[in-house]
């Protein structure tokens, strides 16, 4: 087994510790990007990313703060901020049902946590998506809660640093969810004009929704190695074109091929790159 | 007029099963050499046509109205300009990538109006329904489409959508030019944008390829349209596991995606209403309908400022949501 790489930031906060959904449980775990077997403890240590081939996988919201924000540093807001049903939806399952069981899951009330936090000692607005949460998707909450965190980084003149990871707008809302995307752009497109900063992140996987709004509008978009990136899903775009998909297809890589992201950064490298564009952009 | 069933492309919707009996009679009536000594007849087997149209159609199942929205002959956003447009002309192309024919825009008059019209093309014939990849645009329609907005704002024409799309390209080509940034860029820069701009849902509303050119001052809705975060067959393949006539159907119940359901639920200002027996029996009737109340919201927001126009759109947008309070399960929070 090929040695752990070091990390290349010393200032990590522990990670969290005990069991956790997005990622598999056990001792050993096997590598979905290589099919090595390796130490849990081993990937926990390197912001779970596979020593072999550094396949990222995929991390909690929580886990995401943990690994981005200096130690201690994030104070959430609107955290009770919480769903409710507009529709009374049902499918073979009631959404309220489907809420509970993410609330059990995750111990959030939604798919998305803000506040304020500490990058290497800048002050930021930081917002970090849970795929564990209804496959991250976009709901009232979501959408609120995202455009607070813009109107919030507005009125301090703090950079906003929104971490995606998400299926796309939420079915279970409609039209509700629909319109986030709306208002998170307009959002935006205010905190543009008073020349706010924003820093969009984007990982595995970002879809539909989320990044035809405020995932694809940021000053500045960084995405993690291999993380699907796009805006209809593949499986979606194979039903309609009928043949597989080229290998790499919507992955970060081809988006930056393709000219819709600034760079993609490792998840060692999140925390400096995001540092220094802050201080390029003298926030 | 009501135009039967015959005259509307041979295509009839299951549910006008019923009408269908009364409409061939008409016709055989009308057909026969001495048809005119049946005038009276003629008039009560049409009376009893409508009618049974009327009460058709007001109870009509989301999942039937889905159908009508997606009638083949139901008009499109070139036939409402030819109708309701005068001295047309079309602007093509996004300066950067190409023409893409499922948006169509250019200025027009609409009543005592000069305004920019943007709307989704679906297409009628065959050949035309491919080129415009049956309504579903690329990126560079969503960029032909604000870079035309744009034109609107800098000399103060007011912008009208029309919106009739089951949803934006999903293609390998659509995300290599940036279907995403395309739209989302379209939803930044309406918001914001300086002259009045209404919306209509005409057709289909389906998903972020409708909102691209959906944000505005007021949308309404025609009576038989639908607009909805995914189509409902879309929605069924994920959560039903299946997408068949029953969960078809069953999720076009639940996503609320009709123009009433929507109007209930403040996401759309106004339902306007459909001739008898829908669009598709009478554009002419609908066209009237249509420009009547883009004439209408348009004097009425033309008297406002474009700043406070635009304060009050993001107003609007700002609102939009349903939430509780509530505090997180913390026995869960602290075994994570």
């Amino acid at each position: 087994m090929a040695q752990v790489p070091s990390r290349s930031w010393t200032d990590t906060p522990e990670l969290a510790p005990k069991g956790k959904k997005a990622v598999p449980e056990g001792v050993w775990i096997r590598c979905p990007g290589c099919t090595a077997i390796l130490f849990r403890k081993q990937v926990e240590n390197n912001l779970w990313v596979c020593p072999e081939c550094q396949h990222h996988f995929r991390v909690s919201g929580e886990r995401r703060l943990q690994q981005l924000a200096d130690p201690e540093s994030f104070e959430p807001f609107n955290e009770q901020m919480a769903p409710v049903d507009p529709l009374r939806f049902v499918d073979l399952k009631p959404y309220t049902k489907r809420i509970l069981d993410a609330q059990k899951r995750t111990g959030q009330n939604d798919g998305v946590q803000t506040g304020t936090a500490f990058i290497k000692g800048r002050k930021i607005i930081l917002a970090c998506m849970d795929f564990d949460f209804l496959g991250g998707s976009m709901g009232s909450v979501v959408g609120e809660k995202i455009t607070q965190a813009i109107l919030v980084a507005a009125e301090r003149d703090l950079p906003v640093v929104i971490v995606s990871s998400s299926g796309g707008a939420r079915m279970m809302e409609s039209v509700f969810s629909l319109m986030q995307m709306a208002k998170t752009a307009a959002a935006l497109a205010r905190f543009d004009e008073q020349g706010g900063l924003f820093i969009s992140v984007l990982t595995d996987p970002t879809t539909g929704g989320v990044t035809a709004s405020f995932a694809m509008l940021g000053d500045v978009i960084l995405a993690e190695p291999r993380a699907l990136i796009g805006f209809a899903g593949p499986r979606v775009i194979e039903q309609t074109i009928r043949e597989s998909l080229p290998e790499g297809f919507q992955r970060a890589e081809f988006l930056l091929d393709c000219g819709f992201i600034d760079r993609v950064v490792p998840r060692s490298e999140l925390r400096s790159e995001i540092s220094r564009i802050i201080d390029y952009a003298g926030k | 007029m009501v135009r039967a069933s015959e005259h509307v492309g041979g295509y009839s919707l299951p549910f006008e099963q019923p009408v269908i009996e009364l409409e061939r009679q008409i016709a055989a009536l009308e057909r026969r050499p001495d048809a005119e000594e049946f005038a009276d007849d003629l008039k009560n087997l049409q009376a009893s046509r409508d009618s049974l149209l009327q009460k058709i159609y007001r109870n009509l199942t989301a999942w039937d109205i889905v159908r009508v929205a997606r009638h083949p002959q139901r008009p499109q956003t070139s036939d409402y300009i030819e109708m309701m447009c005068r001295d047309f002309c079309e602007l093509h192309g996004d300066r950067h990538f190409g023409d893409d024919p499922a948006i169509i825009a250019g200025l027009g008059r609409i009543g005592p109006y000069k305004v920019l019209i943007v709307g989704h093309q679906k297409g009628r014939t065959t050949q035309e329904k491919i080129a415009c990849h049956f309504g579903c645009a690329h990126p560079e329609g969503y960029r032909k489409a604000l870079k035309k907005m744009k034109l609107a704002e800098k000399f103060g024409l007011p912008v009208v959508t029309l919106i009739d799309t089951p949803g934006a390209y999903p293609g390998i080509k659509a995300e290599e030019r940036g279907q995403a940034e395309a739209i989302a860029v379209n939803l930044r820069e309406m918001s914001r944008l300086q002259t009045p701009i209404v919306c209509v849902v005409i057709g289909e509303g389906g998903s972020g390829g409708a909102l691209g050119i959906g944000v505005g001052d007021r949308v309404a809705m025609l009576e038989y349209a639908w607009y909805s975060v995914i189509s409902p067959e879309g929605c069924a393949a994920i959560l039903w596991k299946e997408a068949n006539p029953d969960s078809n159907s069953a999720a076009a119940n639940a996503l609320a995606l009709t123009a009433k359901a929507n109007l209930a639920n403040g996401l759309v200002d106004h339902v306007i209403s459909e001739p008898v027996g829908g669009a598709h029996r009478d554009p002419q009737a609908a066209a009237k309908s249509v420009q009547s109340w883009i004439v209408d919201r348009i004097r009425q927001l033309k008297r406002s400022k474009p700043e406070t126009l635009v304060q009050r759109r993001y107003d609007k947008l700002r609102k939009i949501g349903a939430v509780a309070w509530q505090e997180p399960q913390s026995s869960a929070s602290a075994a994570r």
